[in-house]
């Protein structure tokens, strides 16, 4: 089974509408790298010129942040669950 | 009936400057940067002056020209203009010539600074359409969704953290909304709820209203400048959750500076955070300009974010003012409740702890000169949050309806402050 990776609002244009698609890459970075050759032009959206994670990104696996996990070496199993959201404001 | 076609041009991504129409979205398609009102100030240069606003009502709507709605408010006509306190004792027991507390411990209705930010997002919200609205809350803006929308006729969903105090979500459930408690932390009921807001097409006053729920924010700073005679404090101290609030107190103070209301003088703005959770002042305290997220652990529940969404642009607002941050503990928490009640008469939540421990620990340390005059933005009350300060308060001596009794405690208590 492989990694479900569930796509924000604001980037489903590039994926052609689609809420989740699936990923069979062994890190979170390598599933970056995965879903740029599937749909191009979504890993600069995600990553900045300098290859880290955009500051108003926040990238979920299981529901856990990756910057308390590996950030983007964080290994994957199958059946894992990546989410990617963008920071909001407090309360 | 004054008339506005509204003073707003446009949101406009604060990362890379892409602009939007003024719908109900918050992040930049690009680069998920977030979104921010952009204003016609040439035209509120015209219609706002000092004389106009003096002659407006108290409330917070008075700045009404620097607030993302195009109509007229529906919702939170009488919200702010809360009293800025001149706090002679306090001042005397920190050790600073002046102090002035914003005491937002009595905004309307629900005691704390987000009835601002929600009369906001709940106007331009029935502005866009919607009939439902929806926050994320560490339990203080869930308590103002629910009243504000419960008087607007607006149905309401607030999602909090399940461990929540008692008093706050009795708060928000007497008003009949739809609470839904997470097991999990604040973070976590954000994350949840950025999925949900996608999903449902309400109102998300914190998530796709939080351009203009933000904004609201400003009034604030805008009522403390002209409550101080239209001047701009030296020192504010204001506590940190996203840390929105202390971005808005600045750019209050920018936003008058620029209209010409208020002269430009030099200020800081410093921020205050609790040990358990203190992700922004960590990262200022070690020079940085981004932080590390953190699982909240302190009694300071309203500030318990771990991943500050405006942390960035709080640090980048320090850093420019040369101001200062830093954080207390849980019992320094307490300390500073107890401080404000005992010298001002002022009961604040634990966030009103905060800013006041915070605010002690800059005037020990210079930061901010003793010689210096400073504004504490308290922003919730004590009645919120009674359980982190049961048994901390001191206690009640109990007796008999005994006059002998009575003076026979008070002889006691004489003997025991004598051998002091």
């Amino acid at each position: 089974m492989p990694v479900k990776v569930r796509i924000p609002t604001p980037l489903r244009k590039l994926t052609n509408n689609e809420e989740v698609i699936e990923v069979s890459a062994s890190t979170v970075g390598g599933a970056f790298v995965e879903m740029q050759s599937r749909y191009p032009g979504i890993q600069e959206r995600l990553l900045d010129e300098t290859g880290a994670v955009r500051r108003f990104v926040n990238v979920y696996v299981n529901e856990e942040d990756i910057r308390f996990l590996q950030n983007q070496q964080t290994p994957l199993k199958n059946g894992d669950e990546i989410s990617i959201i963008p920071a909001i404001a407090g309360g | 009936m004054e008339k506005h076609e509204g003073f707003m041009k446009a949101l406009k991504c604060r990362e890379c400057g892409r602009e939007y129409p003024l719908a109900a979205t918050h992040v930049c398609e690009f680069d998920f940067g977030p979104l921010e009102v952009v204003y016609d100030y040439s035209r509120i240069r015209q219609s706002m002056d000092r004389s106009a606003i003096q002659a407006r009502p108290q409330t917070m709507w008075r700045y009404r020209e620097l607030l993302p709605i195009i109509r007229e408010p529906t919702v939170g006509f009488q919200v702010g203009f809360t009293p800025l306190v001149k706090a002679d004792r306090l001042a005397q027991r920190l050790g600073i010539r002046e102090l002035w507390i914003k005491n937002d411990t009595v905004n309307y209705p629900t005691l704390s600074f987000k009835d601002r930010v929600v009369s906001v997002a709940l106007s331009r919200a029935r502005e866009l359409g919607f009939s439902t609205v929806a926050c994320a809350s560490t339990g203080n803006l869930a308590n103002s969704v629910a009243a504000n929308a419960a008087a607007a006729g607006l149905k309401a969903y607030v999602f909090i953290p399940a461990d929540l105090e008692q008093g706050k979500i009795v708060n928000s459930l007497i008003y009949g909304a739809h609470v839904i408690a997470i097991k999990g932390h604040y973070d976590e009921v954000n994350r949840l709820c950025a999925e949900i807001a996608g999903k449902f097409g309400w109102a998300f006053v914190n998530v796709n209203m939080r351009p203009y729920y933000a904004e609201g924010s400003k009034s604030m700073g805008f009522e403390i400048i002209e409550q101080l005679g239209w001047r701009i404090p030296q020192h504010t101290v204001v506590c940190m959750a996203s840390g929105s609030l202390l971005t808005k107190i600045q750019k209050s103070y920018q936003e008058f500076i620029k209209l010409g209301l208020v002269a430009e003088t030099p200020y800081k703005v410093h921020g205050a955070q609790a040990t358990g959770c203190a992700p922004i002042s960590t990262a200022h305290k070690a020079g940085l300009d981004f932080f590390k997220p953190v699982k909240p652990n302190t009694i300071a529940k309203s500030l318990a974010i771990g991943t500050p969404a405006d942390g960035f642009y709080a640090l980048r607002v320090m850093k420019e003012t040369g101001s200062a941050s830093d954080d207390v503990t849980d019992a320094e928490i307490i300390e500073g409740m107890k401080l404000l009640a005992e010298c001002e008469g002022i009961f604040a939540e634990t966030a009103g702890g905060v800013t006041v421990g915070v605010a002690k620990k800059l005037i020990a340390s210079g930061k901010i000169p003793a010689n210096d005059s400073a504004v504490l933005c308290v922003t919730g009350h004590g009645l919120k949050t009674l359980d982190a300060v049961v048994g901390h308060a001191g206690r009640t001596r109990e007796i008999r309806p005994s006059l002998r009794e009575f003076e026979a405690l008070l002889d006691a208590e004489a003997k025991i402050t004598a051998t002091i």
